[in-house]
């Protein structure tokens, strides 16, 4: 008969592994291996765990005051981000937008009259009209965060029970304003897959915005498909990293053209 | 609505840092738990938990949002325990070092003990297990809390390790193996 291994029956104590159907019938007819198994017990049940010192229910909190002063992004930010209404922002980022379209277009027909003599071939982007279009971008991506993250609280939420959503359906409300804002933006300026995304953002949002205040499960499932069926989390990624990249690429102010640029 | 954890890292993700509290608060009792248990030392366990929340912050791009958040910081808590761990292998014992020639305290207690001898027992056996446990190199130590005190199983130890099974179980019967020779004299006493 062959005997188990020390390895088989230290496996066998935490009832592990692939072989405990086999070390036990063998175990049952085996007087050896038994006492070496309650050797190999007794020295295991030596080893007891520590008791964990007791931790309150602030002890979460403790360890965020802890550590909250070694997040630098954090401690600058939260002095005036936290304070501002997020539809305040919204509002803000889009007059700022409007401001600076209107701006951009008075600065872009007195360009293009002094500019005249511009080669043809090379790229007739004015630094205002990049300073314009790198506005937008940032707007847009800005705008494309917060609809990505109301989207994922969506469809990361349980739906086992009728959910409270008032506050996520006030904030699609808003989302869907300055998207409307955005998309008519994005016409103008003529980039056409910001506008496609936005177009179908819209609908989301609108979806989302007309719900009651609680979800039943169903309705959840119903937002969830849609989001998940248009691939709308997918689309809106994509995008805003193309709109980080294009807006890095965008000059900051029409005074300072970046190097080697052709005005 | 109650917010779960991809939406709360999506949510930091996008620039609200402040959510990271929500993580944090979720998660520090059972990182706390599992660090003690592999350190047995309440100040390594503080800075693991700290540690493994910084590194947990600093790292957020590269987590899928797919995964889950736990398991995810689970394991950064493990490594920051392996690194600990091997820390403190290299560094000299700081506890007064036993003479190997001198007879074991437990050798001189007779067998049927009056209750404050019971006590010593106890105390000199929870001294032999802990320097018995010194004696397991990082990665057994490891394998073997997860196993003996955590319940985990071998497929669970070697996806937390992020190793093969193979090597979880070989870590395990290492350690089995050291803590017997080393404990097998108290056998007897218990």
């Amino acid at each position: 008969m062959k005997h188990l291994s020390d390895d088989q029956l230290a496996l066998y104590h935490y009832r592990d592994g692939d072989d405990i159907e086999v070390a036990g019938w063998h175990l049952t007819s085996c007087a050896e291996c038994r006492s070496r198994l309650a050797a190999i017990e007794e020295v295991l049940k030596l080893v007891v765990a520590p008791s964990v010192p007791a931790r309150g229910p602030d002890y979460g909190s403790e360890v965020w005051n802890r550590i909250r002063a070694e997040l630098p992004e954090l401690a600058t930010r939260e002095h005036w981000w936290p304070a501002i209404p997020r539809w305040a922002w919204a509002g803000a980022v889009a007059v700022l937008l409007v401001g600076v379209f209107l701006l951009g277009r008075y600065s872009s027909e007195r360009q293009s009259l002094m500019n005249v003599a511009t080669d043809a071939g090379v790229s007739t982007a004015t630094p205002a009209q990049q300073v314009r279009e790198r506005v937008l971008l940032l707007a847009v991506g800005d705008h494309l965060d917060r609809s990505q993250m109301l989207l994922l609280e969506l469809s990361h939420a349980s739906g086992l029970r009728d959910l409270d959503v008032s506050g996520g359906r006030q904030r699609a409300i808003e989302l869907a304003d300055a998207n409307r804002l955005y998309r008519t933006t994005a016409q103008k300026v003529g980039d056409p897959s910001i506008v496609t995304l936005l177009d179908e953002l819209e609908r989301v949002l609108l979806q989302v915005g007309h719900q009651p205040s609680r979800l039943t499960a169903r309705d959840l499932k119903r937002i969830q498909d849609s989001i998940q069926s248009q691939g709308i989390l997918f689309k809106v990624r994509v995008v805003r990293a193309n709109v980080r990249k294009e807006s890095a690429q965008r000059p900051r102010t029409a005074s300072s053209p970046k190097k080697g640029q052709t005005t | 609505m109650e917010m779960d954890d991809a939406a709360a890292v999506a949510r930091v993700r996008s620039g609200d840092e402040d959510t990271f509290r929500l993580l944090v608060e979720r998660h520090s009792q059972i990182i706390f738990r599992l660090a003690f248990r592999m350190m047995e030392n309440e100040q390594d366990a503080e800075e693991v938990v700290q540690e493994t929340f910084l590194r947990a912050y600093r790292g957020l791009d590269g987590f899928e949002s797919r995964a889950n958040f736990g398991t995810w910081i689970y394991r950064i808590a493990l490594n920051r325990c392996y690194d600990l761990l091997a820390q403190r292998k290299s560094r000299p014992m700081m506890q007064p070092q036993e003479d190997p020639d001198a007879p074991a305290a437990i050798d001189q207690l007779p067998t049927k003990n009056p209750s404050p001898e019971r006590r010593l027992l106890s105390q000199e056996i929870e001294v032999r297990v802990r320097s018995a446990m010194e004696q397991l190199t990082a990665g057994e130590r490891i394998a073997f809390v997860l196993r003996h005190y955590e319940g985990r199983s071998i497929e669970e130890i070697a996806r937390a390790l992020n190793v093969r099974p193979g090597l979880a179980k070989n870590r395990v019967h290492r350690a089995v193996k050291k803590l017997r020779q080393e404990l097998q004299p108290l056998r007897a006493f218990r």
